[in-house]
C-alpha cells in the first residue's frame, strides 16, 4: 500500500527513523523547508523525504478515482529526480491556508482543476527538494553541486552515487532556493511517461484501500437518517417504539434542524432495520409536490420569455433568423440525474479533546471545515478532517451545504457529542436524497442561409440555478445569469454569428448540484444536437459544418478543430456504413480541454447497439497519459450511460427511483472498447476528469439519428421509443 | 445466536441474527471491509464473495446460509486465477475510485476458475451484475483477457 492514510500518520504521531526533509510553502507562497512537518509547522509541507528514501507527496486534492494523487506525485518525482518506486502519497489535512486550490482560493477538488492549479506548485516543491539534496550531497562529498545530478532516486556525480534519502537530514538544515529552476518539457522522464502505474492501484485490488465506509473507531455507533419523502418537508414528530425490538438498536433522535430522525445502532444492518420500524410525521407545507410532467411543462413555458440575457441580443438573433433562408428549430428536455457514486455517502465523526475529527473522502475541506464548525459551535481549526479514498463522487461529495457532514455533525450532537458516530446513506437514500443535476430545457433556433451556412442562433435555456444562494453565487452569477446554467452555450468556441443565449431559472425545494461537467452536461447536448440538425437540414457533412465554424486562428479554434479532425480520422469518418448503422459526431470545450467523440451504432427494430466509440482529447500536457485515457473512457461511459436510460422522476414531489434496478446503470455489456487518442501538446495541463462527458451523449444521439432517422430530443434516449441491446 | 463461519480459511464465531446479511457481519463484526456495500439489493455486485467457490452477493446471503460454507473474501481469495487477476488489474490500471473493484475481482476470479479462456460475450454475461460507476468496463474486459493469458503461461 503506497497511499498512507493510517490514523497515527494523520495525527502526526508517526515519525520515520531519523530526520526527514519537508518542503512546502509559507503563508505568502514562498518556498519553505525544514526537518519537521508536524501540524503547526511554519511552512506548508508538500513533500517529505525520509532517510530510507521514501518520498511522500502530501496531496491537497482528494482521490475519487480521477488519478490526482498519482498526478501530484508525478510532478514532484519528475523535478526531484526520484524513482517511481519510492513515491508515496498522503492526503493533506484540512488547512485551507496551506492547501488551497489556487484557482478556488480555498481547499477543495472540483471543476477538473487539480492538475492545472498544482502544475507549477508541486513541481516547484520537487525542484526545491532536488536542489537542497544536491547541495547537501555536495557538501558531504566536498564537491561542487553543479557536478551532481539526481536520476532515478540516486545522487550521482564526482564518481560517486548514493540514494537521495541519505541526504534528507542534512538538506533539512539548508535554506530552500527562492526560485528553483524547473525542467524544460524536453527533459521530462516521468511526466508524459506511458508506463507509470497508479500509486493507488495495488491497494485497490486486495481490499486494503481505505474508504470512509470502512472506518471504525472505538465506541462508535452507526447511524442512518429517516428523511422526508418530499424535499422541503420538515419533521414534526416521530414514534420509535417499533425500533425497540430490533437487536442492536441504540436510540433515535430528531435532528435539531427538522431535517429528519437520526437512528443509531450497533451495526449498519441494525440501524437500517430500526429505521424501517420508525414512524415519522412531516410538515409538507413547503415541500415539492409537483410531478415530472408538470416540471417539464413549466421548463418549456419558461423558454417563451427568458428572464436573463447571457449572450448577445435577442433582437439581433431574431432579425438574423427572419432573414434566414431556413430555420431549424428544436426543443430539448434533459432530466434530473443522480450522481450515484459506488460508495454511498458516509462519514465518521469522533470527539477529540479540543474539537472533532471527521473521517471522510472529503472533496471540499475548505467548505466542510467551517460549516461543521458552525454547526457544532467550534472554531474551524477545531474540526480536523482525515481524508481517505472516496468511492467516486462525480460532484456529489463537494456540496456548498456540506449536507452529509452537517447531518453527521447534527446526529453526533443530538446523541450528546461524546459518542463517535458513523453516518451511512443507503443507495435508496442516495437516489432520493436530492442534489441532482438539474432538469434543463433548451429551445434552439438556427438560421441557415441559402448555402447552408449558419447566420443566426437563438438559444434559450431554462434550468434551476445551482449556484444561487450558495457561497459561489458572487463568483458565478452575474446580472442574474448563473454561468453554470449556460456554460458551453453562451461561451461556445464556434464562431456563430448573431447568437443570443437567454436564461430563465426554474425554482424548487429540490436541491440541485454540479454533476460531472456541470452545465456542459446539458448545453453540449443542445449545441451538438442543433448543429447536427442544421447540417442535416442543409445537406452538409456534420464534420465539415463544424470545421467551418472553427476556421479562425484562435487557440480555441485550432484545438477544437484539431481534436475533431483527429477523432474523425481515427474513426474513419465518412467511410460508408451498412444499412442500419450510423455514425455520430460531437465536440466540446470544457474546463480548458477539448474533446471530440465519434460513436458508431447499429439499430434494428428499435434496438440500438453501440459498436464503437472513438475520442480525441487535447488537455494540454498529459501528465499521465494512461490516466488521461482512463478518465475519458470513464467520462464517456458516464455520459452515454445516463443518456441511454437514466432519469430521476417525481410523483407528486416524491422521487420514484429507489435503487439501481430503476436507475439502471451502464453495465459491462452496454459498451465495448473506447478508443482515446491524446493530442500531443506542451500547453499547461487543463481539466480531464470531466471534459469527456459533454460530447458523449450528443455523439450517441447523433449516431442514432444517422442510423434510424429518429432524433432523440428528450433524454434519456429510451424516451424516443428505443432500447439498447 | 452464535453462528460459526469459515472465512478465508479461519473459523470465526459471531453473535448475530441468522437472517442478518453476511455483508454486514463481514464488515461490521469481522472487520473484513474489502467487501463493499453498494446497493443492498444484489443489483451492483460490490459485495461479491465466494461461497464454496461460487460467487454470491453477500448483501442477499443470510448468515445462516453461509454457515458451513467456505467463505472467501477479497482479503483472502487466492490461487492461480486470483493472482493473475490481481496482476492484470495492476498492469492495466483498471481501478479508478476502486470501490467496486473488490466485487469485480471476485466475479472475475470465479469466471476464470470455471472458464479459463472466456470470450467477450462470456465476460459480458458473467460480469453484467457488477456495476462500476467510473465505467472501467473496457479495462475490466481487457484485464480478464490478460489474466486468462497469464494463467496459460
Amino acid at each position: 500500500m503506497t497511499v498512507r492514510t493510517d490514523r497515527r500518520g494523520f495525527l502526526g504521531l508517526a515519525a520515520a527513523a531519523g530526520a526527514a526533509l519537508a518542503v512546502g510553502f509559507d503563508a505568502q507562497g514562498a518556498l519553505a523547508a525544514g526537518a519537521a512537518d508536524a501540524p503547526g509547522a511554519a511552512f506548508n509541507p508538500f513533500v517529505r523525504i525520509a532517510p530510507d528514501g521514501a518520498v511522500t507527496v502530501i496531496a491537497k486534492h482528494f482521490e475519487m478515482g480521477q488519478g490526482a494523487s498519482t498526478g501530484l506525485a508525478t510532478l514532484v518525482a519528475e523535478e526531484l529526480g526520484a524513482d517511481w518506486a519510492q513515491m508515496r502519497v498522503a492526503f493533506a489535512p484540512a488547512d485551507p491556508s496551506r492547501y488551497a486550490n489556487l484557482l478556488f482560493g480555498t481547499q477543495g477538488t472540483g471543476g477538473s482543476t487539480a492538475m492545472a492549479n498544482s502544475w507549477l506548485q508541486y513541481r516547484k516543491a520537487g525542484a526545491a527538494a532536488r536542489e537542497m539534496i544536491r547541495r547537501a550531497a555536495a557538501a558531504r562529498w566536498g564537491v561542487d553541486p553543479a557536478e551532481l545530478d539526481i536520476v532515478e532516486g540516486q545522487v550521482r556525480g564526482a564518481g560517486r552515487s548514493a540514494g537521495l534519502g541519505e541526504f534528507a537530514a542534512d538538506a533539512a538544515a539548508l535554506t530552500p532556493p527562492a526560485e528553483p529552476a524547473l525542467k524544460p518539457a524536453s527533459a521530462f522522464r516521468l511526466i508524459g511517461a506511458p508506463d507509470l502505474r497508479r500509486l493507488d492501484g495495488p491497494s485497490k485490488t486486495d481490499g486494503t484501500a481505505e474508504f470512509a465506509m470502512d472506518v471504525k473507531v472505538p465506541g462508535m455507533v452507526w447511524a442512518v437518517i429517516l428523511r422526508p419523502p418530499r424535499h422541503g418537508a420538515r419533521l414534526t414528530g416521530f414514534d420509535a417504539a417499533g425500533a425497540e425490538a430490533v437487536r442492536g438498536f441504540v436510540d433515535a433522535r430528531a435532528l435539531p434542524n427538522g431535517a429528519g430522525v437520526a437512528v443509531y445502532a450497533r451495526s449498519t444492518w441494525a440501524a437500517i432495520k430500526a429505521r424501517e420500524a420508525i414512524e415519522a410525521r412531516w410538515d409538507e407545507a413547503e415541500a415539492e409536490t409537483r410531478s415530472t410532467d408538470r416540471m417539464e411543462a413549466e421548463h418549456l413555458a419558461l423558454l417563451d420569455a427568458p428572464t436573463y440575457q447571457a449572450r448577445g441580443e435577442a433582437a439581433q438573433a431574431a432579425a438574423a433568423l427572419s432573414g434566414a433562408a431556413r430555420v431549424v428549430e428544436a426543443d430539448m428536455l434533459l432530466p434530473h440525474l443522480a450522481h450515484a457514486p459506488m460508495e454511498p455517502l458516509n462519514c465518521v465523526i469522533e470527539p477529540l479533546e479540543d474539537g472533532v475529527l471527521i473521517h471522510d473522502g472529503c472533496q471540499f475541506p475548505g467548505l466542510t471545515q467551517p460549516i461543521v464548525a458552525a454547526v457544532l459551535g467550534l472554531r474551524p481549526e477545531q474540526v480536523r478532517i482525515r481524508t481517505v479514498f472516496a468511492g467516486g463522487s462525480f460532484g456529489r461529495r463537494a456540496n456548498p451545504t456540506s449536507d452529509y457532514h452537517v447531518e453527521a455533525a447534527l446526529a453526533f450532537a443530538a446523541l450528546g457529542g461524546k459518542t463517535p458516530v458513523k453516518l451511512i446513506w443507503t443507495r435508496e437514500d442516495d437516489l432520493a436524497g436530492g442534489y441532482y443535476r438539474p432538469m434543463a430545457a433548451h429551445r434552439v433556433r438556427v438560421g441557415l442561409d441559402a448555402d447552408g451556412r449558419v447566420v443566426g442562433w437563438d438559444h434559450r435555456i431554462a434550468a434551476q440555478s445551482i449556484m444561487k444562494g450558495t457561497a459561489f453565487e458572487s463568483v458565478t452569477v452575474h446580472d442574474g445569469v448563473d454561468h453554470s446554467s449556460v456554460e458551453g452555450a453562451a461561451d461556445t468556441p464556434y464562431a456563430i454569428p448573431a447568437m443570443s443565449v437567454g436564461l430563465s431559472d426554474w425554482t424548487s425545494p429540490i436541491p440541485v448540484l454540479w454533476w460531472r461537467s456541470v452545465g456542459h452536461s446539458h448545453t453540449a447536448f443542445a449545441m451538438e444536437t442543433a448543429l447536427d440538425m442544421a447540417a442535416e437540414a442543409a445537406g452538409r457533412d456534420p464534420l465539415e459544418l463544424r470545421l467551418e465554424l472553427l476556421s479562425g486562428e484562435s487557440d480555441d479554434h485550432r484545438r477544437l478543430s484539431g481534436v475533431l479532425r483527429l477523432a474523425a480520422e481515427k474513426a474513419g469518418w465518412g467511410a460508408p456504413l451498412a444499412a442500419g448503422r450510423g455514425r455520430g459526431l460531437a465536440a466540446h470545450k470544457s474546463f480548458g480541454s477539448y474533446v471530440a467523440t465519434v460513436v458508431e451504432v447499429t439499430a434494428r427494430d428499435g434496438r440500438v447497439r453501440i459498436d464503437r466509440v472513438v475520442c480525441a482529447v487535447d488537455c494540454g500536457t498529459a501528465i499521465n497519459p494512461d490516466i488521461v485515457r482512463a478518465q475519458v473512457e470513464g467520462a464517456v461511459g458516464f455520459g452515454i450511460g445516463h443518456a441511454m436510460r437514466n432519469r430521476i422522476t417525481f410523483d407528486n414531489g416524491a422521487v420514484e427511483q429507489t435503487n439501481f434496478p430503476d436507475y439502471e446503470p451502464l453495465r459491462m455489456g452496454d459498451i465495448g472498447a473506447i478508443e482515446v487518442h491524446v493530442a500531443p501538446s506542451e500547453a499547461p495541463p487543463s481539466g480531464i476528469g470531466e471534459p469527456g462527458t459533454p460530447p458523449a451523449a450528443p455523439a450517441l444521439a447523433n449516431a442514432i439519428a444517422a442510423a434510424t432517422g429518429v432524433r432523440p430530443l428528450k433524454l434519456p434516449i429510451t424516451r424516443a421509443g428505443l432500447s439498447f441491446a | 445466536m452464535t453462528i460459526e463461519l469459515t472465512v478465508n480459511g479461519r473459523r470465526r464465531s459471531v453473535e448475530a441474527d441468522p437472517d442478518a446479511p453476511l455483508l454486514w457481519v463481514l464488515r461490521d463484526e469481522l472487520n473484513l471491509t474489502g467487501t463493499k456495500f453498494g446497493c443492498g439489493v444484489a443489483a451492483c455486485g460490490a459485495c461479491t464473495v465466494h461461497l464454496d467457490g461460487e460467487p454470491v452477493r453477500a448483501c442477499q446471503t443470510a448468515l445462516a446460509d453461509a454457515a458451513g460454507a467456505e467463505i472467501a473474501t477479497i482479503e483472502g481469495v487466492s490461487g492461480k486465477a486470483a493472482e493473475a487477476v490481481r496482476a492484470a488489474w495492476r498492469e492495466l490500471d483498471v481501478a479508478q475510485c476502486g470501490y467496486c473493484q473488490s466485487g469485480q475481482i471476485m466475479s472475475a476470479v470465479a469466471l476464470l476458475e470455471s472458464n479459463p479462456a472466456p470470450d467477450d460475450a462470456a465476460i459480458d454475461a458473467h460480469m453484467s451484475g457488477n456495476v462500476c460507476r467510473c465505467a472501467t468496463y473496457p479495462r475490466i474486459r481487457a484485464a480478464i483477457h490478460r489474466a486468462a493469458r497469464m494463467m496459460e503461461g
